[in-house]
């Protein structure tokens, strides 16, 4: 036993020793970024694994702007990027981390998609003060965790509540309902976290909330509690869930006879929703997402045209549009900061001010949280119309 | 009007329960076992009336009876593998087997073809809305009320009117009895898991018709519904299957009606613990005294 316990102290020592060898050949002592011409940027992403899909499009939009920045570079600088896969795995976004701040000594990084893969790297970018930019984790956690601000971490993506609210100023506003109904998951923290945001906006701008029903994921029969709902004789309906039960809700509340206007957040965007729904039972419903390939917006249709020149005729996502705007995102901070020191460019993304990107003109908050606007896509026989835009 | 409403919501609910609880029943009655593997015949159902329709482009009656079919011959091929060998074991041995069973079809079927749910298309049946004093009746669920009786019916004349019903009877009656006096037993519990795995199938094309989301594991739940409504009625008993599946679909309308929604599982077994307290012997049942 304690020859193996021995053998085991010795073998990490080595480990170690090999590990710390590496640092130092590489390193020197200025910590971050590049030499010379280049400034290297991490990219932590889930380009395997479970969200694939999620990664590889933030990929690709970060690419395509890497490219066009290249162009002119930064100051002379060119950015260069360095991929690693976390394969959707919290452990491997940690080592990714871990990686490419003390191997690969890069200014900042960029990743990871999801909220969990995000929150996985935190530490590791607090300990070693480089900035961590997550593209679309939208879980109020990842930059503010037990009242504290973690200081080095930002995102594009607008936060869960966010959407909560925009619902409920596009119901007052757009809508003109007077009273709503809201019908949430309550096996999901996402769809706690918009209804309260949204029942807050709605009373605050003087609309009433009629009735709250609740359901379970994987629930399939949902008329009883629909039959209800009706009987409030609500203007509007907010839906914050995912797509499978919001499918058949709207469904199941069209046959019903509830024919009011639906509203639900991101969850709802996948085509298996107009499956299920089937697209006439769609029609008069609504989502908040982070941005639509046909908002008629002239920044918006350059980076579609200049998107689909790149991906053969693709027509970018919500996710490549986060990622386009993520490169876009540091390049001004790092433009700003004057230099690729890491710490320097923390507190020049800190100060981003109505910086114009595709998924809309933002400012940081005090808790790292873009404020921006939203869009809202209306649903028409199956097909996610651009409506409108709302401010917060 | 929102009551009559909230009851035709939960006859629609309560005949496919119905449907399910009747296979229980029937198994239950002549080899007093508890089919656990049920609620997944049921899916596989539900899974081959998806693709007699989207496949073989099928309509609804078509893809029902095919659905019936496949599933009558997948309860007989689970009888004869899983069951039959362990017709004289004790029955905690069997009862295990078949949550064995139960779990291996599920996963089996993931393995084979993947957990992900499909949807039925929307034009299976067609869906006029009728107003009648202010309730809303979807065409839909009077469809499915209606082919849920018709099969009933049809099962309540092969138990009473033909001689195999007449040798199901029998049989569940005193299996050895029955074998002496000249009855294939063993034919005769097959023909049993057969129309009971029938009545699954239809129950899942019915269902994927009416609820649109399917996957592999959606037998689960309806399956354990089924199992406490065939207890309620009295387990075993035909018509108490029929009775105890629409009065739950009620029930659990009326809970979600009330505003209770989130309880309306829980609702579901809690009637299955006071069943069993109070009237073990079910709806239909008749207080038999064990024999010593």
């Amino acid at each position: 036993m304690k020859k193996k316990k021995l053998a085991g102290a010795f073998l990490s020592l080595t480990l170690a020793a090999g590990v710390l060898a590496g640092c130092s050949g590489s390193g020197s002592s200025e910590k971050s970024s590049g030499d010379g011409d280049t400034i290297k940027i991490g990219v932590n992403l889930e380009l395997s694994g479970g969200v694939a899909s999620y990664g590889q499009s933030i990929a690709e939009g970060l690419e395509l702007a890497t490219a066009e920045i290249n162009k002119e570079g930064i100051d002379g600088k060119k950015i260069k990027l360095i991929k690693v896969d976390n394969k959707s795995e919290a452990s491997e976004a940690t080592s990714g981390a871990i990686k490419l701040t003390s191997q690969d000594q890069v200014a900042a990084i960029v990743g990871a998609a999801t909220s969990t893969n995000s929150i996985a790297q935190v530490q590791i970018a607090q300990d070693n003060k480089v900035p961590v930019i997550s593209p679309s984790g939208t879980s109020p956690e990842i930059t503010f965790s037990k009242d504290k601000l973690n200081d080095y971490i930002f995102r594009t993506s607008f936060i869960d509540p966010f959407q909560g609210t925009v619902a409920a100023n596009f119901a007052t506003k757009e809508i003109k309902a007077k009273s709503a109904a809201i019908y949430i998951d309550s096996s999901s923290d996402y769809s706690k976290g918009l209804a309260a945001a949204f029942k807050e906006q709605f009373e605050k701008n003087g609309g009433k909330i009629v009735a709250e029903e609740a359901y379970i994921a994987k629930d399939t029969d949902f008329r009883s509690t629909l039959t209800r709902l009706k009987s409030a004789k609500p203007d509007f309906i907010f839906l914050p869930g995912y797509y499978e039960e919001a499918g058949l809700i709207v469904k199941q509340a069209r046959e019903t006879g509830l024919d009011v206007p639906f509203m639900g957040g991101d969850g709802w965007d996948s085509p298996k929703l107009v499956e299920i729904a089937g697209p006439k039972a769609l029609n008069n419903t609504f989502i908040t997402n982070h941005y639509s390939s046909g908002d008629p917006d002239e920044k918006i249709q350059n980076f579609v045209s200049a998107f689909k020149a790149k991906y053969k005729d693709k027509s970018p996502d919500a996710f490549n549009a986060l990622g386009y705007d993520t490169g876009y995102f540091l390049a001004d901070a790092i433009k700003r900061a004057g230099s690729a020191d890491s710490e320097k460019i923390k507190e020049a993304l800190e100060k981003t001010k109505d910086l114009e990107l595709v998924t809309g003109t933002f400012t940081l908050d005090e808790k790292h949280n873009p404020i921006k606007s939203a869009t809202i896509l209306e649903f028409k026989e199956g097909k996610q119309v651009f409506n409108t835009k709302i401010n917060p | 009007m929102e009551l009559i409403q909230q009851l035709i919501n939960g006859v629609s609910l309560g005949s496919i329960y119905a449907l399910i609880a009747l296979g229980y029943t029937m198994v239950y009655g002549i080899v007093k076992l508890i089919n656990f593997a049920h609620g997944d015949v049921f899916m596989v159902g539900s899974f081959v009336g998806f693709y007699s329709i989207t496949v073989l482009d099928l309509s609804f009656v078509p893809a029902l009876l095919i659905s019936m079919t496949v599933c009558a011959l997948f309860g007989v091929l689970i009888e004869r593998i899983a069951y039959k060998p362990l017709r004289n074991a004790t029955r905690i041995a069997a009862l295990i087997t078949a949550i064995g069973v139960s779990l291996l079809i599920e996963y089996g079927f993931i393995y084979v073809r993947g957990a992900q749910p499909e949807a039925y298309p929307n034009d299976v049946l067609p869906t006029d809305k009728f107003n009648i004093f202010g309730v809303s009746i979807n065409s839909q669920s009077i469809l499915i009320f209606g082919v849920a009786v018709v099969l009933m019916i049809i099962l309540q004349i092969i138990v009473h009117k033909t001689k195999i019903g007449k040798a199901m009877r029998a049989v569940s009656f005193d299996a050895d009895a029955a074998k002496l006096m000249g009855i294939n037993v063993d034919n005769t519990i097959s023909a049993t898991f057969a129309i009971g795995s029938a009545l699954a199938g239809a129950a899942g094309v019915i269902f994927g018709i009416y609820y649109i989301k399917i996957e592999p594991l959606m037998g689960v739940l309806p399956g354990l519904k089924a199992f406490v409504a065939a207890v309620l009625g009295g387990i075993g008993i035909i018509p108490g299957a029929m009775v105890g599946g629409l009065l739950l679909g009620v029930i659990e309308a009326l809970v979600s009606a009330a505003g209770y929604s989130l309880w309306r599982d829980a609702v579901a077994f809690v009637v299955l613990i006071l069943i069993l307290i109070f009237m073990p012997q079910g709806l239909f049942g008749k207080n038999k005294k064990e024999k010593v």
